[in-house]
């Protein structure tokens, strides 16, 4: 007998060890060596939240009711995996491809971004998942009165309520802390699915060791079990057909549509192939988790005495037999179950919670509407973080209220059921172009109606939200309206009765309803989309013309998926393109991707209607559809390689314009440069030339002819700073620098910039905002070339800002081996025709702003920078004018003291 | 529609790699066949005790079908495919055409 005590020290310290594996898994993914993270063998075992605490406990229980039929249970998903080539691959491509979220994302994407049909289906997968939730809570609070009451048979906790409570917090707190430490839902949760890996190989272990214990140590081996079983009240086989096929439907239903079967599924999975060996092998996982259910089932009811409970035999047959340490091994294996489940299951509602009822409600609700998102990213996680606390909640009120009465299999069976309805418009979704969002609204409501009336509301027992005497008679007394016997159809059993009725009706309604109405424009490419995924190109998409202004686009990204994060995307975008900076055209395809990678964020309902908001008037017609439709079919043979070559053209044209106009415009800015240099070497000299020749008067008073010689100086002394500055870029672009390579800490090196910065119109205030912690790093590399960059541009800022408060924000961030560094004020900001010109010799954005140099500061900054392996770039989209510096924390190649080398070598 | 430009028979590589196709996708129909015939055996109206032995049939049909898909996923792992999972795509894309 294992003291109550020591079971929660060593729960305590399994919870701990998860804590660290999915802690150490975090870091390590975060470090990009994610590596065996990402094998087939954990995608497998993480496909293991199917066998939660009713496979671990209630499996047994089912089978000493009902003998073989727990088996069905199993059966379902093995089949669908072994079918994985016809389906799944199907369904995880599109996941891959349209960066789905969840279930709910999936249907509302498919039928048109709707957002409503999101909607249904989170509540759906919310209402259905309660009450298994509440099993689980539940499963972990029986064993736990097992070992609290001393005795097998009696395992009444007092305090069963709080034991459910302080699971329920701590499953909250886990799943919160690695479940939502990302936005992006598209992006693994490397800790949380390296944790249920391990909690998968704990509860096979577990039940395979009390398996063995209870064949060879209890009966001899199987030869012995066979003669238990032929001795038991299970011997016989009462096969009811109707149940054995229902269930094994419902199952395989179930597998493919249970919200946290589809995240491990689709969400998690980051390479297909994975499928091929969970093909196999996650069909192996449930064959040995089946494999001795039968044995510990009839041993169980043979060695057990007759008032114990069936459903926690896995349990108490080792404790009745004073196995102590493996009924301990077998608590853990429940706990394992039973928490993986819900870490999993909270992940995935909280997403569809957060990204298709939060999100857009508050979107709908401000003022701005997405034209002025701010910052999204904190709503999102902070309501993803309340909606788990809120699901779990809801599994804890669910459990106290049915007071954890009915059998563990029939509440999951009901789950199964519920989810199950989700099924006809996914198949109907990813296989026939011809389902309809109205169709698929119309059976989804259907089955929903249906499973809450005849299984759901029942499930709550008499004193439950339906009376008896509507069970009995039937609503206001009509008889084919009964709960349980809908149509007058009495000899069923509840539960497939309303299997039978529900999924009927849905896909009834599902069909009719689809033939019957008209899908939309976006309908209708979504539906081509996913049915034809394995074609490379889809053929038409959702944005007929661009129209949107970058700029706006890159602000609203930034809000949603992190700055870091948007401008990267921008910048590869416009590689793509081949386009410099941050700002790509807003083509269609553009569009399209962006409003992909926002997909991923917050849905694709809410993504496409926030890029609705700036690309408006541009979203496809049915006229675009037709038009596609009727060209695609002339072209179809040489589309791809049109396509492919004109946009190559395209490219290459963008580029030589683009060229062209820089060397237009370079050789106007000479031009004018050069009158303008004639005349600034002109102006000094004309004065000296005077000055001199006054100085050659003998009579001229001494004070007067020091004033005269101080003139010249001066004057002289200009002239030369012009000509250094221009000899400085001379050398400077000839790569022939003599470079001094220095360690300093990044945050001297600004305070020393803003210090002698602070020289230039010394009369304005600027407010700084710095990070003082992230600015804390060594670099190594021409420190005082740096720091002259630094000043160049704060100078710049200090003479440029035009706001009324002018601040300047400098932001230090690392990345791998590079860092960079932003230089953000709150002015206006440069126009966007001159921010490609900005960094070119002799530019002056205004003649009138003339304060001193000669056009060019910024050009030798970028030819320091160059110098230095590194660049700098105008950041757009930031609100003011924004530059960022980027430079290697360390010169690139060893003993490289000018990139001269680099260039040459 | 045919498109024009598809060959009209397959090399034997190609072909041996199609027909691996149709076997995994037929594998499940197989798996429903051997699941379900325990249910004509009407086990309820024997007077013998079946449960050890329906349990024992059952186990050893789903482990042949876990072996069998073992084999299929490997064999078609080791086919050498050309270009990617595109490739592979493009075989079974033509017979759910008509979908």
């Amino acid at each position: 007998m294992v003291p109550f005590d020591i079971l929660v020290a060593v729960c305590l310290a399994y919870v701990c060890i998860l804590f660290l594996v999915a802690f150490v898994a975090e870091r390590r993914a975060e470090r990009g060596k994610a590596g065996w993270l990402r094998s087939p063998i954990v995608y497998t075992l993480s496909l293991s939240i199917y066998c939660t605490a009713w496979t671990f406990y209630g499996a047994v229980g089912y089978a000493a009711r009902s003998g073989l039929e727990f088996v069905t249970i199993y059966l379902g998903p093995t089949l669908v995996l072994i079918g994985w080539w016809a389906f799944l691959r199907k369904l995880v491509r599109i996941g891959q491809a349209h960066r789905v979220t969840s279930i709910a994302d999936l249907i509302s994407a498919r039928y048109g971004k709707s957002n409503l049909l999101g909607v249904v289906v989170t509540l759906i997968a919310v209402v259905g998942a309660t009450p298994y939730i509440a099993l689980q809570l539940q499963s972990v609070t029986l064993s736990f009165g097992v070992f609290a009451s001393g005795t097998p048979e009696g395992w009444a906790l007092p305090d069963q309520s709080a034991t459910a409570l302080w699971v329920a917090g701590g499953l909250t707190l886990f799943t919160i802390l690695f479940g939502t430490r990302n936005l992006d839902a598209n992006e693994r949760h490397h800790g949380v699915v390296m944790a249920i890996a391990l909690e998968a190989v704990v509860k096979l272990v577990a039940l395979l060791a009390v398996g063995i214990f209870t064949v060879w140590g209890l009966s001899g081996g199987w030869q012995g079990v066979a003669e238990r079983i032929a001795a038991s009240p299970i011997a016989e086989l009462p096969l009811v057909p109707g149940r054995w096929m229902g269930l094994t439907f419902v199952s395989a239903a179930a597998f493919v549509t249970l919200p946290r079967m589809f995240q491990v599924m689709v969400v998690e999975n980051s390479d297909e192939r994975h499928l091929a060996t969970a093909s196999w092998a996650f069909p192996l996982y449930l064959f040995l988790m089946s494999l001795f259910v039968l044995p510990i089932a009839a041993v169980g009811l043979a060695r057990m005495p007759a008032g114990a409970n069936p459903d926690l035999f896995v349990l108490t047959l080792p404790l009745a037999e004073g196995q102590g340490k493996l009924a301990m091994l077998a608590f853990l294996g429940g706990f394992s179950s039973a928490t993986s489940m819900v870490i999993v299951a909270a992940i995935a509602l909280a997403t569809m919670v957060s990204n298709h009822v939060v999100t857009p409600l508050w979107l709908s609700l401000r003022a701005g509407g997405a034209r002025a998102p701010g910052d999204v990213r904190g709503l999102v996680l902070m309501s993803r973080r309340v909606s788990i606390a809120g699901i779990l909640a809801l599994g804890y009120i669910y459990y106290s209220l049915s007071g954890g009465s009915a059998a563990l299999a029939s509440i999951g069976l009901i789950s199964f059921v519920g989810v199950a309805q989700i099924l006809p418009a996914m198949i109907g979704g990813i296989f026939w172009r011809g389902a309809t969002g109205k169709g698929a609204m119309a059976g989804l409501l259907t089955g929903f109606s249906v499973w809450l009336y005849s299984l759901y509301l029942p499930s709550f027992g008499d004193s439950g939200l339906i009376s008896p005497h509507i069970l009995a008679d039937g609503p206001w007394g009509i008889g084919w309206l009964r709960p349980h016997a809908l149509f007058g159809i009495e000899r069923l059993d509840p539960l497939l009765h309303a299997l039978f009725w529900s999924v009927a009706l849905n896909a009834f309604g599902f069909v009719a309803v689809s033939l019957a109405s008209f899908p939309g424009p976006v309908e209708r490419m979504q539906g081509l989309a996913y049915v034809n995924v394995f074609d490379d190109d889809p053929g038409a998409r959702a944005w007929s013309r661009g129209g949107a202004e970058t700029e706006d686009l890159l602000t609203m990204a930034q809000g949603i998926i992190g700055a870091t994060e948007a401008q990267a995307f921008f910048e590869a975008e416009a590689r793509r393109q081949g386009v410099a900076g941050y700002l790509p055209d807003a083509s269609p395809d553009f569009i399209n991707r962006l409003e992909r990678r926002l997909a991923g964020a917050v849905g694709s309902a809410t993504a496409h209607a926030m890029v609705a908001q700036f690309a408006e008037g541009a979203a496809v017609s049915a006229q675009d559809l037709m038009a596609v439709a009727s060209e695609a079919q002339q072209i179809l043979e040489y589309s791809t390689q049109l396509e492919a070559k004109s946009e190559e053209l395209a490219r290459t044209a963008r580029q030589l314009s683009e060229a062209n106009d820089k060397l237009r415009d370079l050789s106007v800015q000479k031009d004018a440069f050069l009158s303008q240099i004639s005349h600034e070497l002109r102006t000094p000299m004309t004065s000296i030339r005077a000055f001199s020749e006054i100085l050659m008067d003998p009579e001229l008073p001494a004070q007067m002819a020091a004033h005269y010689a101080g003139v010249i100086q001066e004057e002289a002394v200009r002239l030369t700073r012009l000509l250094d500055d221009l000899l400085d870029l001379s050398v400077l672009e000839n790569r022939k620098v003599q470079l001094s390579i220095r360690a300093e800490n990044l945050h001297d090196l600004i305070d020393r910039a803003l210090r002698s910065a602070s020289n230039t119109r010394a009369e304005r205030v600027f407010v700084i905002h710095r990070d003082q912690a992230t600015e804390h790093v060594p670099v190594i590399t021409d420190t005082d070339r740096l720091v002259q960059v630094f000043i160049n541009l704060i100078s710049n800022a200090r003479k440029y800002c035009d706001a009324e408060r002018p601040e300047l924000t400098i932001a230090v961030r690392r990345r791998g081996a590079r860092l960079t560094v932003d230089f953000i004020d709150n002015g206006s900001g440069i126009p966007k025709k001159s921010q490609s010109l900005i960094f070119e010799k002799f530019s002056r954005l205004t003649d009138t702003q003339r304060a001193g140099g000669a056009g060019l500061g910024l050009a030798i900054c970028r030819e320091i920078l160059v110098n230095l392996g590194g660049t700098i770039h105008y950041l757009p989209g930031q609100g003011g004018a924004a530059f960022r510096v980027s430079l290697p924390l360390r010169p690139q190649s060893a003993g490289a003291t000018a990139a001269g080398d680099r260039e040459t070598a | 529609m045919k498109a024009p430009g598809r060959p009209l028979f397959l090399a034997r590589r190609s072909y041996r790699r199609r027909r691996l196709v149709d076997a995994m996708r037929l594998l499940p129909l197989l798996g429903l066949f051997l699941f379900w015939l325990p249910l004509l055996w009407a086990p309820a109206t024997t007077t013998e005790p079946d449960t050890a032995a329906g349990g024992f049939y059952l186990f050893t049909a789903w482990a042949v079908l876990i072996v069998l898909a073992f084999l299929l996923t490997h064999r078609l792992g080791d086919q050498p495919q050309p270009g990617d999972d595109a490739e592979g795509a493009s075989g079974p894309r033509e017979d759910e055409g008509g979908g």
